[in-house]
Protein backbone atom coordinates (compact mmCIF):
# COMPACT_ATOMS: atom_id res chain seq x y z
CA UNK A 1 0.00 0.00 0.00
CA UNK A 2 1.46 3.57 -1.21
CA UNK A 3 0.08 6.73 -0.59
CA UNK A 4 -1.16 9.05 -3.84
CA UNK A 5 -2.33 12.47 -3.47
CA UNK A 6 -5.55 13.57 -5.28
CA UNK A 7 -6.27 17.08 -6.10
CA UNK A 8 -9.69 18.34 -5.96
CA UNK A 9 -10.89 21.56 -7.94
CA UNK A 10 -12.69 24.12 -5.95
CA UNK A 11 -15.87 22.94 -7.18
CA UNK A 12 -15.74 19.38 -5.50
CA UNK A 13 -13.88 20.42 -2.42
CA UNK A 14 -17.32 20.90 -0.28
CA UNK A 15 -17.64 16.49 -0.56
CA UNK A 16 -14.16 16.00 0.68
CA UNK A 17 -14.62 18.76 4.31
CA UNK A 18 -13.04 21.90 2.06
CA UNK A 19 -9.62 19.92 1.48
CA UNK A 20 -8.05 20.40 -1.62
CA UNK A 21 -5.57 17.42 -1.21
CA UNK A 22 -6.36 14.04 -0.76
CA UNK A 23 -3.51 11.68 0.75
CA UNK A 24 -5.23 8.07 -0.24
CA UNK A 25 -3.36 4.70 0.64
CA UNK A 26 -3.84 2.91 -2.25
CA UNK A 27 -1.92 0.73 -4.67
CA UNK A 28 -3.17 -0.47 -8.34
CA UNK A 29 -5.43 1.38 -10.84
CA UNK A 30 -6.99 4.34 -10.72
CA UNK A 31 -10.22 2.06 -9.98
CA UNK A 32 -8.33 1.16 -6.54
CA UNK A 33 -8.18 4.83 -6.08
CA UNK A 34 -11.40 6.13 -6.51
CA UNK A 35 -12.83 3.49 -4.57
CA UNK A 36 -10.23 3.96 -1.75
CA UNK A 37 -11.70 7.32 -1.85
CA UNK A 38 -15.27 6.10 -1.46
CA UNK A 39 -14.91 4.48 1.62
CA UNK A 40 -14.45 8.09 3.28
CA UNK A 41 -16.02 10.30 0.37
CA UNK A 42 -19.10 8.78 -1.09
CA UNK A 43 -20.82 11.17 -2.07
CA UNK A 44 -17.35 13.01 -3.76
CA UNK A 45 -17.02 9.24 -5.69
CA UNK A 46 -20.80 9.44 -6.93
CA UNK A 47 -19.26 12.84 -8.30
CA UNK A 48 -16.98 11.84 -10.15
CA UNK A 49 -18.21 7.74 -11.37
CA UNK A 50 -21.82 6.23 -11.68
CA UNK A 51 -23.50 3.51 -10.34
CA UNK A 52 -22.06 1.19 -12.34
CA UNK A 53 -18.32 2.56 -11.61
CA UNK A 54 -17.43 4.38 -14.66
CA UNK A 55 -15.89 7.58 -14.97
CA UNK A 56 -18.77 10.30 -15.96
CA UNK A 57 -18.36 11.79 -19.49
CA UNK A 58 -17.28 15.62 -18.15
CA UNK A 59 -14.80 14.14 -15.65
CA UNK A 60 -11.28 13.85 -16.49
CA UNK A 61 -8.32 12.50 -14.32
CA UNK A 62 -4.89 13.07 -14.85
CA UNK A 63 -2.30 10.87 -13.28
CA UNK A 64 0.93 12.54 -13.27
CA UNK A 65 -0.29 14.89 -16.09
CA UNK A 66 -1.49 12.27 -18.27
CA UNK A 67 -5.10 11.73 -19.25
CA UNK A 68 -6.23 8.26 -17.97
CA UNK A 69 -8.77 8.44 -20.76
CA UNK A 70 -5.15 8.11 -23.13
CA UNK A 71 -4.52 5.13 -21.61
CA UNK A 72 -6.27 2.12 -19.49
CA UNK A 73 -9.05 4.32 -18.17
CA UNK A 74 -9.89 3.48 -14.76
CA UNK A 75 -7.82 0.55 -15.22
CA UNK A 76 -4.68 2.51 -15.78
CA UNK A 77 -2.04 1.74 -13.46
CA UNK A 78 -0.83 4.30 -10.73
CA UNK A 79 2.23 4.56 -9.50
CA UNK A 80 3.89 5.62 -5.97
CA UNK A 81 3.71 8.46 -5.31
CA UNK A 82 1.44 9.76 -7.94
CA UNK A 83 -0.61 12.82 -8.29
CA UNK A 84 -3.99 12.15 -9.23
CA UNK A 85 -5.89 15.56 -10.47
CA UNK A 86 -9.27 16.03 -11.17
CA UNK A 87 -10.38 17.98 -13.70
CA UNK A 88 -14.37 18.95 -14.91
CA UNK A 89 -14.07 19.05 -18.47
CA UNK A 90 -14.93 22.30 -20.36
CA UNK A 91 -18.68 21.88 -21.13
CA UNK A 92 -22.27 23.34 -20.75
CA UNK A 93 -23.60 26.50 -22.15
CA UNK B 1 -68.42 31.08 -12.45
CA UNK B 2 -65.25 31.31 -10.16
CA UNK B 3 -65.56 31.60 -6.54
CA UNK B 4 -63.50 35.55 -5.90
CA UNK B 5 -62.65 35.00 -2.41
CA UNK B 6 -59.42 35.59 -1.48
CA UNK B 7 -57.93 35.68 1.76
CA UNK B 8 -54.42 36.51 2.82
CA UNK B 9 -52.42 32.97 2.69
CA UNK B 10 -48.39 32.40 1.33
CA UNK B 11 -48.22 30.45 -1.58
CA UNK B 12 -44.62 28.71 -2.46
CA UNK B 13 -43.44 28.18 -6.29
CA UNK B 14 -40.83 26.30 -6.68
CA UNK B 15 -39.73 27.12 -10.55
CA UNK B 16 -36.99 24.35 -11.93
CA UNK B 17 -35.00 25.66 -14.74
CA UNK B 18 -31.53 24.34 -16.86
CA UNK B 19 -29.44 26.06 -14.46
CA UNK B 20 -30.61 25.79 -10.92
CA UNK B 21 -33.91 26.03 -8.70
CA UNK B 22 -35.68 29.35 -7.96
CA UNK B 23 -38.23 29.85 -4.94
CA UNK B 24 -41.28 32.31 -5.54
CA UNK B 25 -43.62 33.52 -2.36
CA UNK B 26 -46.54 35.77 -2.06
CA UNK B 27 -49.25 36.38 0.46
CA UNK B 28 -51.46 37.65 -2.36
CA UNK B 29 -50.55 35.28 -5.81
CA UNK B 30 -49.81 39.06 -7.40
CA UNK B 31 -46.63 40.54 -5.73
CA UNK B 32 -44.09 37.46 -5.75
CA UNK B 33 -40.43 37.96 -4.61
CA UNK B 34 -38.29 35.07 -6.25
CA UNK B 35 -34.91 33.98 -5.32
CA UNK B 36 -32.14 31.47 -6.41
CA UNK B 37 -31.10 29.93 -7.80
CA UNK B 38 -29.99 26.84 -5.66
CA UNK B 39 -28.15 24.34 -7.42
CA UNK B 40 -26.84 26.73 -9.96
CA UNK B 41 -25.76 25.54 -13.33
CA UNK B 42 -27.96 22.06 -12.65
CA UNK B 43 -31.01 21.12 -14.59
CA UNK B 44 -33.98 20.89 -12.05
CA UNK B 45 -36.45 18.38 -14.25
CA UNK B 46 -38.04 17.33 -11.37
CA UNK B 47 -39.32 19.60 -8.18
CA UNK B 48 -41.74 18.10 -5.58
CA UNK B 49 -43.70 20.10 -2.78
CA UNK B 50 -45.09 17.48 -0.29
CA UNK B 51 -47.45 18.49 2.02
CA UNK B 52 -48.11 15.40 4.30
CA UNK B 53 -45.89 16.11 7.20
CA UNK B 54 -45.96 19.42 9.63
CA UNK B 55 -43.09 20.81 7.89
CA UNK B 56 -43.52 20.77 4.06
CA UNK B 57 -40.46 18.76 2.52
CA UNK B 58 -39.22 20.14 -0.35
CA UNK B 59 -37.83 17.40 -3.12
CA UNK B 60 -35.52 18.39 -5.97
CA UNK B 61 -33.70 16.19 -8.73
CA UNK B 62 -30.75 18.08 -9.59
CA UNK B 63 -28.94 17.36 -12.95
CA UNK B 64 -25.19 18.29 -13.29
CA UNK B 65 -23.71 17.54 -16.02
CA UNK B 66 -20.46 17.53 -14.73
CA UNK B 67 -21.24 15.55 -11.36
CA UNK B 68 -24.15 13.54 -12.30
CA UNK B 69 -27.47 13.36 -11.47
CA UNK B 70 -29.08 13.17 -7.14
CA UNK B 71 -31.38 14.26 -5.54
CA UNK B 72 -32.16 16.48 -2.60
CA UNK B 73 -34.45 17.42 0.07
CA UNK B 74 -35.16 20.89 2.31
CA UNK B 75 -37.27 20.78 5.37
CA UNK B 76 -37.03 24.35 5.99
CA UNK B 77 -38.57 25.76 2.76
CA UNK B 78 -35.29 25.74 0.75
CA UNK B 79 -33.37 27.76 2.68
CA UNK B 80 -30.39 24.58 3.69
CA UNK B 81 -30.93 21.65 1.71
CA UNK B 82 -29.61 17.70 2.14
CA UNK B 83 -28.26 15.15 0.42
CA UNK B 84 -27.44 11.34 1.57
CA UNK B 85 -23.48 10.25 1.15
CA UNK B 86 -25.17 7.39 -1.42
CA UNK B 87 -26.69 8.00 -4.16
CA UNK B 88 -30.61 8.66 -3.35
CA UNK B 89 -31.38 6.85 -6.49
CA UNK B 90 -29.74 4.61 -8.56
CA UNK B 91 -29.83 1.55 -10.64
CA UNK B 92 -28.50 -1.79 -8.95
CA UNK B 93 -25.63 -3.31 -10.54
CA UNK B 94 -27.15 -6.38 -12.38
CA UNK B 95 -28.94 -3.95 -14.01
CA UNK B 96 -26.19 -2.32 -15.86
CA UNK B 97 -28.22 0.43 -16.32
CA UNK B 98 -27.14 4.06 -14.84
CA UNK B 99 -29.28 6.77 -14.08
CA UNK B 100 -29.20 9.77 -16.58
CA UNK B 101 -31.71 11.66 -15.02
CA UNK B 102 -34.69 12.42 -12.27
CA UNK B 103 -38.07 13.71 -14.40
CA UNK B 104 -40.06 13.48 -11.38
CA UNK B 105 -40.99 13.39 -8.08
CA UNK B 106 -44.33 12.50 -6.80
CA UNK B 107 -45.57 12.09 -2.94
CA UNK B 108 -47.25 9.27 -2.73
CA UNK B 109 -51.32 9.33 -1.43
CA UNK B 110 -51.79 10.39 2.44
CA UNK B 111 -52.22 6.99 3.69
CA UNK B 112 -48.50 6.11 2.96
CA UNK B 113 -46.74 9.64 4.51
CA UNK B 114 -43.28 8.30 4.00
CA UNK B 115 -43.92 6.97 0.33
CA UNK B 116 -42.61 9.18 -2.50
CA UNK B 117 -42.05 7.76 -6.19
CA UNK B 118 -39.12 8.93 -8.66
CA UNK B 119 -39.77 8.52 -12.36
CA UNK B 120 -36.27 8.45 -14.42
CA UNK B 121 -34.32 8.18 -17.55
CA UNK B 122 -33.79 5.68 -18.80
CA UNK B 123 -36.95 4.29 -18.21
CA UNK B 124 -37.78 3.43 -14.19
CA UNK B 125 -39.75 3.69 -11.33
CA UNK B 126 -38.11 4.13 -7.96
CA UNK B 127 -39.97 4.10 -4.57
CA UNK B 128 -38.93 5.78 -1.26
CA UNK B 129 -40.02 4.67 2.10
CA UNK B 130 -37.99 7.52 4.11
CA UNK B 131 -39.58 10.60 1.85
CA UNK B 132 -37.70 10.73 -0.47
CA UNK B 133 -34.33 10.48 0.83
CA UNK B 134 -33.28 7.14 0.00
CA UNK B 135 -34.94 4.84 -3.00
CA UNK B 136 -35.70 1.40 -4.35
CA UNK B 137 -35.82 0.62 -8.01
CA UNK B 138 -39.25 -1.09 -8.68
CA UNK B 139 -38.18 -4.10 -10.25
CA UNK B 140 -41.82 -5.06 -11.79
CA UNK B 141 -41.84 -2.86 -14.23
CA UNK B 142 -37.99 -2.54 -14.82
CA UNK B 143 -38.51 -6.20 -15.74
CA UNK B 144 -41.72 -5.72 -18.03
CA UNK B 145 -41.29 -7.89 -20.66
CA UNK B 146 -42.08 -4.59 -22.90
CA UNK B 147 -39.35 -2.67 -21.49
CA UNK B 148 -36.86 -3.71 -24.37
CA UNK B 149 -39.26 -2.05 -26.91
CA UNK B 150 -40.03 0.88 -24.71
CA UNK B 151 -38.29 3.68 -27.01
CA UNK B 152 -36.95 7.63 -26.39
CA UNK B 153 -38.27 10.71 -27.84
CA UNK B 154 -36.74 13.50 -28.24
CA UNK B 155 -35.92 14.36 -24.18
CA UNK B 156 -34.82 10.81 -23.90
CA UNK B 157 -36.48 7.64 -22.57
CA UNK B 158 -38.00 8.79 -19.15
CA UNK B 159 -40.83 8.10 -16.93
CA UNK B 160 -42.53 11.21 -16.63
CA UNK B 161 -45.75 10.95 -14.75
CA UNK B 162 -46.27 9.08 -11.99
CA UNK B 163 -49.99 9.13 -9.88
CA UNK B 164 -50.39 6.90 -7.09
CA UNK B 165 -54.47 6.25 -6.54
CA UNK B 166 -55.54 8.90 -3.69
CA UNK B 167 -56.86 6.35 -1.32
CA UNK B 168 -55.66 3.11 -2.63
CA UNK B 169 -51.72 2.82 -2.46
CA UNK B 170 -51.78 -0.16 -4.27
CA UNK B 171 -52.89 1.46 -7.58
CA UNK B 172 -50.25 3.82 -9.43
CA UNK B 173 -50.54 5.15 -12.88
CA UNK B 174 -46.97 5.85 -14.89
CA UNK B 175 -46.45 7.27 -18.43
CA UNK B 176 -43.48 7.54 -20.67
CA UNK B 177 -41.94 8.35 -23.14
CA UNK B 178 -42.16 6.33 -25.29
CA UNK B 179 -44.16 3.60 -23.98
CA UNK B 180 -47.06 4.99 -22.93
CA UNK B 181 -49.13 4.41 -19.70
CA UNK B 182 -48.61 1.70 -17.42
CA UNK B 183 -50.64 0.69 -14.58
CA UNK B 184 -50.93 -1.28 -11.47
CA UNK B 185 -53.32 -2.30 -9.34
CA UNK B 186 -51.60 -4.63 -6.89
CA UNK B 187 -49.06 -2.48 -5.33
CA UNK B 188 -46.56 -3.01 -7.87
CA UNK B 189 -46.64 -6.43 -8.60
CA UNK B 190 -47.76 -6.74 -11.99
CA UNK B 191 -48.57 -3.62 -14.62
CA UNK B 192 -50.64 -3.64 -17.81
CA UNK B 193 -50.02 -1.38 -20.57
CA UNK B 194 -53.26 1.80 -20.71
CA UNK B 195 -53.47 2.95 -24.20
CA UNK B 196 -55.90 1.54 -26.01
CA UNK B 197 -57.47 4.74 -27.78
CA UNK B 198 -54.36 7.10 -28.36
CA UNK B 199 -52.49 7.25 -30.93
CA UNK B 200 -49.31 6.64 -32.18
CA UNK B 201 -49.04 8.19 -35.33
CA UNK B 202 -45.35 7.31 -36.12
CA UNK B 203 -45.82 3.60 -36.32
CA UNK B 204 -47.44 1.56 -38.95
CA UNK B 205 -50.04 0.79 -36.99
CA UNK B 206 -51.29 3.66 -35.15
CA UNK B 207 -52.73 2.39 -32.35
CA UNK B 208 -50.49 -0.24 -30.94
CA UNK B 209 -51.41 -1.98 -27.50
CA UNK B 210 -48.03 0.34 -25.86
CA UNK B 211 -45.19 2.66 -27.34
CA UNK B 212 -47.38 5.59 -27.38
CA UNK B 213 -46.06 8.96 -26.83
CA UNK B 214 -47.80 10.15 -24.23
CA UNK B 215 -46.63 13.76 -22.61
CA UNK B 216 -48.49 13.79 -19.74
CA UNK B 217 -51.56 12.72 -17.56
CA UNK B 218 -53.23 14.53 -14.69
CA UNK B 219 -55.99 12.50 -12.79
CA UNK B 220 -59.27 14.35 -12.01
CA UNK B 221 -59.98 15.44 -8.70
CA UNK B 222 -63.43 13.99 -8.04
CA UNK B 223 -63.35 10.72 -9.99
CA UNK B 224 -60.04 8.66 -9.20
CA UNK B 225 -60.96 6.98 -12.71
CA UNK B 226 -60.77 9.60 -14.74
CA UNK B 227 -57.58 10.94 -16.22
CA UNK B 228 -56.67 13.41 -18.81
CA UNK B 229 -53.66 12.78 -21.16
CA UNK B 230 -51.82 15.18 -23.62
CA UNK B 231 -50.43 13.12 -26.09
CA UNK B 232 -47.62 13.86 -28.59
CA UNK B 233 -50.82 14.73 -30.72
CA UNK B 234 -53.99 13.75 -29.19
CA UNK B 235 -55.47 15.09 -25.86
CA UNK B 236 -57.39 12.31 -24.30
CA UNK B 237 -59.99 11.69 -21.31
CA UNK B 238 -60.57 8.19 -19.54
CA UNK B 239 -63.25 7.04 -17.44
CA UNK B 240 -62.07 4.09 -16.56
CA UNK B 241 -58.57 4.47 -14.98
CA UNK B 242 -56.81 4.52 -18.40
CA UNK B 243 -57.75 1.11 -19.62
CA UNK B 244 -59.29 3.14 -22.53
CA UNK B 245 -59.48 6.71 -23.71
CA UNK B 246 -61.09 9.26 -26.05
CA UNK B 247 -60.81 12.43 -27.63
CA UNK B 248 -61.53 15.49 -25.84
CA UNK B 249 -59.62 17.87 -28.45
CA UNK B 250 -62.20 18.89 -30.25
CA UNK B 251 -62.46 22.70 -28.88
CA UNK B 252 -59.06 23.12 -28.86
CA UNK B 253 -56.92 25.29 -31.36
CA UNK B 254 -54.16 21.97 -31.65
CA UNK B 255 -53.85 18.68 -29.99
CA UNK B 256 -50.04 18.97 -29.42
CA UNK B 257 -48.54 20.06 -26.26
CA UNK B 258 -47.15 18.79 -23.33
CA UNK B 259 -48.26 19.49 -20.21
CA UNK B 260 -52.03 18.90 -18.79
CA UNK B 261 -52.99 19.93 -15.32
CA UNK B 262 -56.51 19.15 -13.14
CA UNK B 263 -57.23 21.42 -10.60
CA UNK B 264 -56.57 19.73 -7.09
CA UNK B 265 -60.44 20.14 -5.54
CA UNK B 266 -62.63 21.21 -7.92
CA UNK B 267 -63.89 18.13 -10.33
CA UNK B 268 -63.02 18.62 -14.28
CA UNK B 269 -61.97 21.45 -14.03
CA UNK B 270 -58.55 21.15 -16.48
CA UNK B 271 -55.74 23.51 -17.91
CA UNK B 272 -53.73 23.05 -20.86
CA UNK B 273 -51.11 24.90 -23.40
CA UNK B 274 -51.96 23.67 -26.77
CA UNK B 275 -48.80 23.91 -29.47
CA UNK B 276 -49.43 24.25 -32.92
CA UNK B 277 -48.12 20.50 -34.23
CA UNK B 278 -45.47 18.33 -33.75
CA UNK B 279 -43.95 20.24 -36.62
CA UNK B 280 -44.58 24.05 -35.34
CA UNK B 281 -43.67 24.11 -31.37
CA UNK B 282 -45.05 27.47 -31.17
CA UNK B 283 -48.68 28.70 -29.42
CA UNK B 284 -51.19 28.75 -31.69
CA UNK B 285 -50.94 31.65 -33.97
CA UNK B 286 -48.13 32.59 -31.90
CA UNK B 287 -50.37 34.01 -29.23
CA UNK B 288 -50.13 33.16 -25.42
CA UNK B 289 -53.32 31.63 -24.37
CA UNK B 290 -53.97 28.77 -21.78
CA UNK B 291 -57.16 26.50 -22.34
CA UNK B 292 -59.11 25.86 -19.68
CA UNK B 293 -62.35 22.92 -19.46
CA UNK B 294 -65.11 22.75 -16.70
CA UNK B 295 -66.24 20.21 -18.31
CA UNK B 296 -64.06 17.73 -18.47
CA UNK B 297 -62.63 18.15 -21.57
CA UNK B 298 -66.33 18.53 -23.31
CA UNK B 299 -65.76 22.27 -23.78
CA UNK B 300 -62.70 24.50 -23.80
CA UNK B 301 -62.25 28.31 -23.00
CA UNK B 302 -59.20 30.46 -24.09
CA UNK B 303 -57.27 31.95 -20.98
CA UNK B 304 -55.17 35.03 -21.82
CA UNK B 305 -56.08 38.23 -19.86
CA UNK B 306 -52.76 39.99 -18.56
CA UNK B 307 -50.82 37.41 -20.79
CA UNK B 308 -48.41 38.69 -23.55
CA UNK B 309 -50.65 40.11 -26.31
CA UNK B 310 -47.04 41.01 -28.48
CA UNK B 311 -46.34 37.71 -31.13
CA UNK B 312 -45.25 34.82 -28.68
CA UNK B 313 -43.25 31.78 -29.14
CA UNK B 314 -41.84 30.18 -26.19
CA UNK B 315 -43.08 26.74 -25.57
CA UNK B 316 -44.30 25.28 -22.14
CA UNK B 317 -42.88 21.70 -21.18
CA UNK B 318 -44.62 18.92 -19.75
CA UNK B 319 -43.70 19.54 -16.29
CA UNK B 320 -43.07 23.36 -16.48
CA UNK B 321 -47.59 24.24 -16.27
CA UNK B 322 -49.31 23.25 -12.32
CA UNK B 323 -51.97 25.04 -9.63
CA UNK B 324 -51.60 25.01 -6.01
CA UNK B 325 -53.89 23.83 -3.43
CA UNK B 326 -55.59 27.36 -2.35
CA UNK B 327 -58.96 28.61 -2.94
CA UNK B 328 -60.11 29.95 -5.76
CA UNK B 329 -56.91 27.47 -7.29
CA UNK B 330 -53.93 28.55 -8.76
CA UNK B 331 -52.47 28.06 -12.24
CA UNK B 332 -48.93 28.56 -12.97
CA UNK B 333 -46.46 28.01 -16.17
CA UNK B 334 -43.20 28.63 -17.06
CA UNK B 335 -41.79 29.05 -20.66
CA UNK B 336 -38.31 28.38 -22.14
CA UNK B 337 -37.86 31.57 -22.60
CA UNK B 338 -37.62 32.14 -18.59
CA UNK B 339 -40.67 33.78 -18.33
CA UNK B 340 -43.42 32.81 -15.49
CA UNK B 341 -47.02 33.53 -14.86
CA UNK B 342 -49.02 32.71 -12.15
CA UNK B 343 -53.22 32.94 -12.12
CA UNK B 344 -54.80 33.21 -8.53
CA UNK B 345 -58.85 32.64 -10.19
CA UNK B 346 -58.01 29.59 -11.94
CA UNK B 347 -56.79 31.16 -15.14
CA UNK B 348 -59.27 34.25 -15.67
CA UNK B 349 -56.10 36.86 -15.36
CA UNK B 350 -53.12 36.30 -14.98
CA UNK B 351 -49.42 38.13 -13.84
CA UNK B 352 -46.07 37.69 -14.23
CA UNK B 353 -44.17 36.01 -11.56
CA UNK B 354 -40.61 36.10 -13.29
CA UNK B 355 -38.56 36.79 -16.40
CA UNK B 356 -35.08 36.52 -17.67
CA UNK B 357 -34.54 32.71 -16.15
CA UNK B 358 -33.47 30.14 -17.36
CA UNK B 359 -35.06 27.54 -19.63
CA UNK B 360 -38.34 26.69 -17.50
CA UNK B 361 -38.21 23.20 -16.78
CA UNK B 362 -40.77 22.30 -14.14
CA UNK B 363 -42.51 24.47 -11.84
CA UNK B 364 -45.16 23.19 -8.22
CA UNK B 365 -47.01 25.36 -5.86
CA UNK B 366 -48.34 25.49 -2.43
CA UNK B 367 -50.30 26.86 -0.28
CA UNK B 368 -47.88 26.99 2.90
Amino acid sequence: MTAVTVLLPGVLRGEAAGQSHLTIDAAGSLRSVLDAVATTWPRLDRRLRDEQGELRRYINIYINGDDCRRSAGLDTPVPAGAEIQVLPSVAGG
Amino acid sequence: MVARILVPMTVLLAIGTSKGLFLATSDNRVDWQVSGPRFPMTSIYAVGIDQRRGVPRLLAGVDSSHFGPSVATSDDLGETWSEPDHAPVAFPADTDASLVRVWQLTPGPAGEPDVVYAGTQPSALFRSEDGGHTFALVRSLWEHPHRPEWGAGFGGQAIHTILPHPTEPARVLVAMSTGGVYRTSDGGQTWSPGNTGIRAGFFPDPFPEFGQCVHKVARDAGDPTRLYAQNHGGVYRSDDEGATWASIADGLPSDFGFPIVTHPARPSTLWTFPLAADSERFPVDHRCRVFRSTDAGTSWTALSAGLPTAPFYPTVLRDAMCADNATPGGVYFGTRSGEVWSSRDEGESWVPVAAHLPDVLSVRAAEL
